[in-house]
């Protein structure tokens, strides 16, 4: 059995920002990640960043994610790779499968989650034909193994996923047929629908699909137009010929260790479905247990490394490593930046959201207190 | 909102309308003077490179980081280094008095294949429509541009306020 004094679990933006913080003030730090290499979603973003200069802002993604490890590695974190975390016990002990084959343990006095996300499949007839697939997959076939997924892209979803992977499938040298969007507003940033659409990819919102054509494989899709209560009107069939179809209807938090861990949950639709209580500190209903990034409700890669930076700095302090007063001045910097990303008419939905888990944290807190 | 909003969310780029009505939009006046950069970002984002980018302090977004940028048009000299900065790709210079008949637009351009000095490339408009023809009078690869290339391409004036980018070859 291994030991240590903070674990973290997942090596995108969060958990990387999460370890560098724990680090720094002086605790012994394991970063686990199943990936083969640490960055998470970072290293598909070819991207450059919005935010500003502290969130590394202009920087493509996958430039921030070789930053983080760079610091990460500078700092003697110590990282397990191709490490999946499948459980913990009472007393936070981690059990992991190390190369899907040796199964290891550690124990840790303090866990930080930071797991990240599933993408949302839908289903239609078709939907399991070779050539379907979720927008992340797409990304990771052009942007990491550099092939494309097909020539003729249908892409479902005008999120920000929808729309950048699109741009991406574009700049792979795919064609974009359409992307189809089942609400009558297109979902992600007005700066990357101007992208694709001057490229001269056309939106269909209040569409959907509606089956995938083909036999072994994608040969097509049908989508049709939505009334205002998202039902089908029949005979506003549209056909593409397409090999590829890209899903990109959102993603969920990838929570399973939270729940095994015990940890309260709440629903909340904005933040992706469940998502684990936790206060100001990023510390959720179990003591020493920490979220950040994704799993505590889907935002974005600099929401996701401030809430790392929170969690790491809490972590460690919480083992004695800063004074409290230590702890609230670097605290407080960091929730200022956080607050500033969650402006505007994306952020404020976020922040109100983000607020409703925190006050349901502290009306339970109030509640075991007043129990014991 | 007005039903002008309503273009960038339903076709998936702005009206014309949409952008005369935004801070980072010159007027009329200002936009045919001479180089200046036209800034397309309509929706309040947490972004601001473009502020940070700016030597001459034309761009500001200010507190809080979802403000709008608001192009000051007298400080713009359209040098055209906001243009790779912006993650968006929302910002192009135009120079109206380029020459009698051509108009110069400054644009960013991250495909392959990139078109070479003295090509005819097909100019499009915000939504993809191929409008006219333009000359290619520059590509800037410069290393502070992070991988953006940045194009240089003179087009018939008549077509000024449509232009934005051209078809990918
Ligand atoms: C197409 C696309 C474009 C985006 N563009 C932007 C953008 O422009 N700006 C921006 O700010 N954000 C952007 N984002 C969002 C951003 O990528 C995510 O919000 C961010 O990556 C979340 O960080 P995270 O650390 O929480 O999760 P992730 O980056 O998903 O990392 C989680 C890691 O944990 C690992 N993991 C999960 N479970 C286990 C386990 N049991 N054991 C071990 N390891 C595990 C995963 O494999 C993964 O490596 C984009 C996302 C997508 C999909
Ligand atoms: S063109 Fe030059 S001066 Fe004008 S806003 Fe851009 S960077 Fe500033
Ligand atoms: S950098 Fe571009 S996307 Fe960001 S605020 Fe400025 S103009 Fe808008």
């Amino acid at each position: 059995m291994y030991k240590t004094s903070i674990a973290v679990i997942g090596g995108g933006p969060a958990g990387l920002s999460a370890a560098i913080e724990a680090a720094k003030a002086g605790a012994q730090v394991v970063l686990i990640d199943e990936n083969s290499r640490p960055g998470g979603q970072l290293f598909k973003q070819i991207h450059k960043f919005f935010g500003s200069k502290e969130h590394k802002a202009g920087v493509r993604g996958i430039d921030i994610g070789k930053q983080l490890l760079k610091e990460a590695q500078e700092l003697g974190i110590e990282v397990w790779l191709n490490t999946e975390v499948c459980g913990i016990e009472q007393n936070k002990l981690l059990w992991a499968v190390k190369n899907k084959t040796e199964s290891v343990q550690l124990l840790s006095e303090r866990i930080v989650l930071a797991t990240g996300a599933m993408e949302n499949s839908i289903h239609f007839p078709g939907w399991t034909l070779p050539g379907v697939m979720g927008a992340g997959a797409a990304q990771t076939f052009i942007n990491i193994h550099r092939v494309a997924p097909g020539k003729k892209v249908l892409m479902i979803g005008s999120g920000n996923v929808g729309v950048i992977v699109s741009y991406q499938l574009l700049q792979a040298g795919c064609e974009v047929t359409a992307i189809v969007e089942a609400s009558p507003r297109l979902g992600g940033y007005g700066v990357h629908t101007a992208k694709v659409c001057r490229a001269g990819v056309p939106f269909y919102t209040s569409h959907t699909i509606l089956r995938a054509l083909g036999e072994n494989k994608v040969e097509g899709a049908v989508i049709g137009r939505l009334n205002d209560k998202w039902e089908f009107i029949p005979g506003t069939e549209k056909v593409f010929e397409v090999d590829t179809i890209c899903i990109a209807t959102g993603l969920t938090p990838l929570a399973e260790l939270a729940w095994i861990a015990g940890c309260k949950f709440k629903y909340i639709p904005e933040l992706g479905g469940f998502v684990p209580l936790h206060d100001e500190n990023m510390e959720t209903t179990i003591q020493g247990i920490y979220v950040a990034g994704d799993i505590t409700g889907i935002e974005e890669a600099s929401s996701a490394m401030e809430e790392g930076r929170l969690a790491g700095i809490n972590a460690a302090a919480s083992l004695g490593f800063y004074s409290s007063k230590q702890k609230e001045k670097l605290c407080n910097e960091v929730r200022e930046r956080l607050d500033a990303l969650r402006q505007g008419p994306f952020g404020k939905m976020r922040r109100i959201k983000k607020q409703e888990l925190i006050t349901s944290r502290r009306e339970i807190r109030c509640h075991q207190q007043q129990i014991v | 909102m007005s039903s002008t909003t309503n273009c960038l969310k339903t076709i998936g780029s702005p009206s014309l309308e949409e952008l005369k009505g935004s801070p980072g939009f010159p007027d009329e006046h200002h936009m045919k003077k001479g180089p200046i950069a036209i800034i397309e970002c309509i929706e309040a984002i947490p972004c601001n490179p473009c502020e940070t980018a700016c030597p001459k302090g034309a761009i500001v977004v200010g507190h809080p980081i979802t403000n709008l940028p608001t192009l000051d048009v007298e400080k713009c000299i359209g040098c055209g280094l906001c243009i790779a900065a912006c993650p968006g790709l929302a910002i192009y210079v135009k120079d109206y008095t380029y020459s009698d008949t051509e108009a110069l637009i400054v644009f960013p351009y991250e495909y392959y294949p990139l078109p070479s000095i003295g090509d005819k490339v097909t100019m499009v408009n915000r939504r993809g429509a191929e409008v006219c023809e333009g000359k290619v009078l520059k590509i800037n690869l410069s290393e502070k541009n992070n991988k953006t290339p940045v194009i240089s391409v003179s087009f018939p004036k008549k077509h000024f306020e449509e232009i934005v980018s051209m078809k990918r070859i």
